[in-house]
């Protein structure tokens, strides 16, 4: 009996939690819509099914449930033709699910004509694209040509990449009604191209181009997913899709930089930056060694592509905005004080010819519990904490403690890596979540102080010889 | 009649004499039955131990300073593993293969004792190697249970240092058991019948699990050497898997490999893998059901060639898992025919079981119970089956929360609730006590409503677009409050069903000691294991002479006969109304 009325109230429960539930699909933004309709016939047959199934069921254990009265089971081996009719009415649900399923795949696999055709590069752990440029075609390029002045691994050889459009930000633009085949190439693991509004996905593999096609149909800002394990900071390689009006679109993609151009940029001239630190020299000291008691962090030793994105980030106000961000806020208008680009390039340059002294320690804590925690942090961050521009992270050790602390903080409470065009910082602010206690922070760092400075280093071998647990 | 011949052999059996060479190092069937089915539910707690980790995780982020990001991964990975293949095939095959061919088809023991004692052994050195990665430096491997390179074996996967050594080599020497233990119970099936079982008598528990060994000895070595390859991969440098990439900004001297190859391996063994655990479950299940509805099966051998079927179009499903992959689209055409086909034979044997029920005279016993919660929960797994299955609608719902739900009700919810049925079955057979009725009660019912009601609103996860792996989701302005507060509720409901597993264990203990004595057959069941002139069974399972068949598996209710059920070893009378098989 009791099996019977739960059975009942399970079927007419999953149908109300169904029509009730606020967790659906997202408002469809491209062309999919057909994928939509296949599910919508698929939800009908088998939810038609589910409910005669588990009702019949729960009738058959009500009405030949066994008690005082029980007639003796009936013997009946098998029925032909009941078993026949059965056979063929679900062969016509598949059937029926089956057909336009395999349709609307024809669909996908067939990528129209006028499609344009750009690239989405996936890579431990983020996105950047490039798109084809003036000649509309793509260059060849290839794993082993990546180096950090070759984000993308474009064949410096082949003229068809000479103007193609690097986009080294993980947000990309596409102008609405235009259908697109995205490329998809991986620098090292699987990833995954997901966008939810557009319904569509394929993996990126490395060693061969997968590709996926769509027409945008509603303008508006998506997000990009990886939704193919790719490693520790799986959950953080996010992107943005921003579906702009073909005027829009055009303005965004003049901004783009060229490979051709890409390869000019030259190193930063040291000798100018030297004047340009005068001023940062009146907080971060001469030898670039910090003041705790300004608030200005250490500068020698750090890697200056990380010191030139966050001058950048402080002076187009990504970084030091926050009304709780003081001693940013006190850094922004400094950095303005840096004409352009260039200017940011020439100091950086300085900086790198300042040598790393000893730091002192300020933070105590348990550093044998800090170096489990570590072995997430230093995934990026490197073993050794000597930071890899790969993976975005900037040097740990030989750092000051206290700016260490501070920033983590900034992190965990929202006040760094929350601005929409601050690209990694978003990365650290998640991962800064996985230190819940103050003493989870003092260990970490007690940890960090303890590393010794080293040069970067093949990152599997130093692990599987010393150790990070 | 080769089978006869060695049926017979009754003196091959060396009779223990000690407590070692009868407990420990034991050639019995049963007791090996019994040292899988401890090991393999042991393994299977500290998987559901980590997967309430992962629970607290997802449902109260920020809480719990025990879970980092590498931990979360190396939990979800661990519990995949472990429950797929450490539980739930060595459970299925490994314990009740063991305890039920021999008794089931009238043997006095497997073909070959020793070799089955071996299998054992084996089974739990692969489970102390994949135990060990714990405990190395590094971890456990976190490259999620399918283990894809390239990332499974370069830093930036937890555990890429030992742990995936370790779960590789623990594969590989899990596949040696597995392979010494199915060839055993193919050859036991084949060749020990007793007299007068042919094929087309034995009761589809053995079906079930015969096709099922046959499945995993054709699938286990795709797996077998896939771990050998990726090893190779890891400790000399080779590429098979491994294009020319560029890991965490440094080049690496891999070149040429492919990472689609190893899905292909992998899921050639994977889907397989599958119906491995899905089909000793359908016999099993099969059998309660007739036994407690006093009913014959429905349309038995239309569920033999069901179940021969479904094996077979198993070999030709796999790349349905790889609709997403970067594999040629046009594949999709061919798997996604070829996987809803398999729902034919699969809806058949639904359809069977419920009409088993059907003028039926049921008694609602534990073991029924959960029978019959199998069927719910199975029509629910299989139905979102057909979702994933057509290519097309895999699109948005592969790699989400979709995805988790569907083969947790399929391939988690379902066949547990099978190896629960089947263990209060035959409780009464191993350990000649009953076990107390009400907590088993209390236990089905808690466990088949806290199942659903974490795994029914999980599908709307995935409708929302939810991905699985991930450790945390703040941030994404897709997914509103709303469902980060339904993943607390499943949270809470996954905790609640892991509690009330203690139930179940609190029983079996405590009726191995102050449950009642158990008769031989308090079922009233028709099939062989029933009618040991001992219960428990002891060493060589009958008397001076094996039982004779003399009629199928489900003579119940049989119309003009004193009692409802007649044992397969009665002798056939002139009753017109039986059966002739």
């Amino acid at each position: 009996m009791l099996v019977a009325v739960v059975f009942v109230l399970l079927v007419v429960g999953s149908i109300v939690f169904h029509f009730l539930s606020p967790w659906w699909f997202t408002p469809l933004a491209s062309n999919w819509g057909t994928i939509d309709d296949t599910i919508i016939i698929t939800f009908w047959v088998t939810g038609a099914v589910f409910v005669a199934v588990n009702l019949f069921m729960a009738y058959a254990v009500w009405r030949y449930r066994n008690h005082k009265s029980s007639e003796p089971a009936h013997y009946e081996p098998e029925n032909k033709k009941l078993e026949i009719w059965l056979t063929a009415l679900t062969a016509i649900g598949v059937a029926a699910m089956l057909a336009p399923g395999l349709y609307v795949w024809n669909d996908f696999v067939h990528v129209p004509e006028d499609a344009w055709e750009f690239e989405a590069v996936g890579e431990q752990w983020r996105w950047s694209f490039r798109l084809p440029g003036k000649d509309n075609k793509l260059g060849t390029s290839d794993a082993s040509l990546v180096s950090e002045t070759n984000h993308f691994g474009v064949n410096p050889n082949d003229p068809a990449g000479r103007d193609d459009l690097l986009v080294f930000s993980n947000i990309v633009h596409l102008p609405v009604d235009q259908p697109v085949k995205i490329l998809l190439r991986s620098k090292d693991v699987l990833h995954d191209f997901a966008v939810a509004q557009f319904r569509v996905k394929m993996d990126l593999v490395p060693g061969l181009v997968s590709y996926l096609w769509l027409t945008p149909t509603v303008t508006g800002s998506y997000e990009i997913l990886c939704e193919e394990l790719c490693g520790l900071a799986h959950f953080t390689m996010r992107g943005r899709v921003v579906v702009d009006d073909q005027s829009d679109f055009d303005t965004w993609q003049d901004n783009q930089i060229t490979f051709a151009d890409s390869q000019l940029i030259g190193e930063g001239n040291p000798m100018v930056g030297q004047a340009l630190y005068a001023v940062c020299s009146t907080c971060h000291g001469q030898a670039g060694e910090g003041n705790v008691q300004l608030n200005a962090p250490r500068l020698s030793g750090q890697q200056s592509w990380y010191i030139r994105r966050q001058l950048g980030n402080f002076k187009n106000g990504i970084r030091g905005i926050h009304k709780d961000d003081e001693y940013g806020k006190q850094m922004a208008p400094m950095a303005a004080i840096l004409a352009d680009e260039t200017a940011i390039r020439n100091v950086t340059a300085y900086i790198d010819t300042l040598q790393l002294s000893e730091t002192a320690q300020t933070i105590h804590g348990d550093a044998e519990r800090g170096q489990n925690l570590y072995s997430t942090c230093g995934t990026c961050h490197g073993t050794r904490g000597q930071g890899n521009y790969a993976t975005n992270s900037p040097r740990l050790n030989g750092q000051d403690d206290w700016y260490l602390k501070r920033q983590l903080n900034n992190f965990k409470r929202g006040i760094r890596g929350v601005h929409p065009d601050d690209l990694f910082g978003p990365q650290m602010a998640s991962m800064s979540r996985m230190l819940r206690k103050e003493a989870d922070i003092n260990d970490v760092i007690a940890y960090i102080n303890t590393l010794e400075n080293e040069a970067p280093a093949d990152q599997l071998a130093i692990a599987t010889t010393e150790g990070n647990h | 009649m080769a089978y006869v011949a060695l049926a017979d052999r009754g003196q091959i059996l060396s009779h223990p004499h000690s407590f070692i060479t009868k407990y420990i190092w034991s050639q019995d069937h049963k007791v090996i039955a019994i040292q899988y089915g401890i090991t393999a539910i042991s393994v299977g707690v500290v998987a559901l131990v980590l997967s309430a980790m992962m629970r607290l995780q997802l449902g109260f982020p920020d809480t719990f300073s025990l879970i980092a990001p590498d931990e979360y991964y190396q939990f979800v990975t661990m519990h995949g593993m472990i429950m797929v293949i450490y539980l739930l095939t060595a459970l299925f095959l490994g314990g009740f293969g063991n305890y039920l061919i021999p008794l089931m088809i009238g043997a006095r023991d497997m073909v070959f004792p020793y070799l089955n004692m071996l299998s054992y052994w084996v089974y739990l050195l692969s489970v102390i190697i994949l135990m060990a990665s714990f405990f190395v430096v590094g971890g456990p491997t976190g490259a999620g249970w399918t283990l894809y390179p390239p990332q499974a074996i370069l830093f930036g996967t937890p555990g890429a240092e030992w742990g995936i050594l370790l779960m590789l080599i623990s594969l590989a020497v899990f596949i040696v058991a597995f392979t010494m233990g199915g060839l055993n119970y193919v050859t036991t099936v084949l060749q020990a019948r007793t007299r007068g079982m042919t094929l087309m008598r034995m009761p589809l528990s053995v079906w079930g699990i015969f096709t099922a060994t046959v499945l995993g000895l054709l699938a286990f070595p795709a797996l077998l050497v896939s771990a050998i390859m990726m090893t190779l991969d890891r400790l000399l440098g080779t590429s098979f898997f491994m294009p020319a990439i560029v890991s965490m900004g440094e080049q690496t001297n891999y070149g040429g490999g492919s990472p689609v190859l190893f899905q292909h391996l992998f899921w050639f063994f994977g889907h397989p893998e599958v119906y491995i655990v899905a089909l000793p479950a359908f016999g099993i299940v099969s059998d309660l059901l007739s036994t407690h509805a006093r009913k014959n099966i429905f349309g038995y051998r239309m569920m033999v060639w069901a179940i021969i079927l479904i094996g077979g179009l198993s070999f030709i499903v796999w790349a349905h898992h790889m609709y997403v992959s970067g594999m040629n689209p046009y594949f999709g055409f061919f798997f996604a025919t070829t996987t809803l086909i398999i729902a034919v034979p699969t809806a058949i044997k639904v359809y069977n079981w419920v009409l088993t029920l059907w003028r039926g005279n049921i008694h609602l016993r534990v073991p029924m119970l959960f029978a019959i919660g199998f069927i719910f929960t199975f029509v629910h797994g299989g139905l979102t089956g057909i979702f994933l299955g057509n290519v097309v609608v895999d699109l948005p719902l592969s790699d989400t929360y979709f995805v988790v739900a569907h083969f947790h009700m399929v391939m988690g919810v379902s066949p547990i609730l099978v190896v629960f049925g089947a263990i209060y079955h035959w409780y009464p057979k191993i350990t000649g006590r009953m076990f107390n009725e009400t907590m088993g009660k209390f236990h089905f019912w808690l466990t088949f409503l806290g199942t659903y009601s974490i795994y029914l609103p999980m599908h709307y996860l995935g409708f929302l677009g939810v991905p699985r792996r991930y450790y945390a989701y703040e941030g994404i302005e897709f997914i509103p409050e709303s469902a980060l507060q339904l993943n607390s509720g499943i949270t809470i409901a996954a905790l609640f069903v892991a509690v009330v597993q203690i139930l179940f264990f609190v029983n079996m203990i405590w009726s191995l000691f102050y449950g009642k004595k158990a008769e031989g057959n308090p079922w009233g069941a028709t099939t062989l294991e029933w009618q040991t002139p001992q219960t428990p069974p002891i060493h060589g399972n009958w008397g001076d002479e094996l039982p004779e068949v003399h009629r199928w598996a489900y003579d119940y209710s049989v119309p003009g006969e004193a009692i409802d059920f007649i044992p397969q070893n009665v002798p056939a009378n002139d009753n017109p109304e039986a059966h002739r098989t």
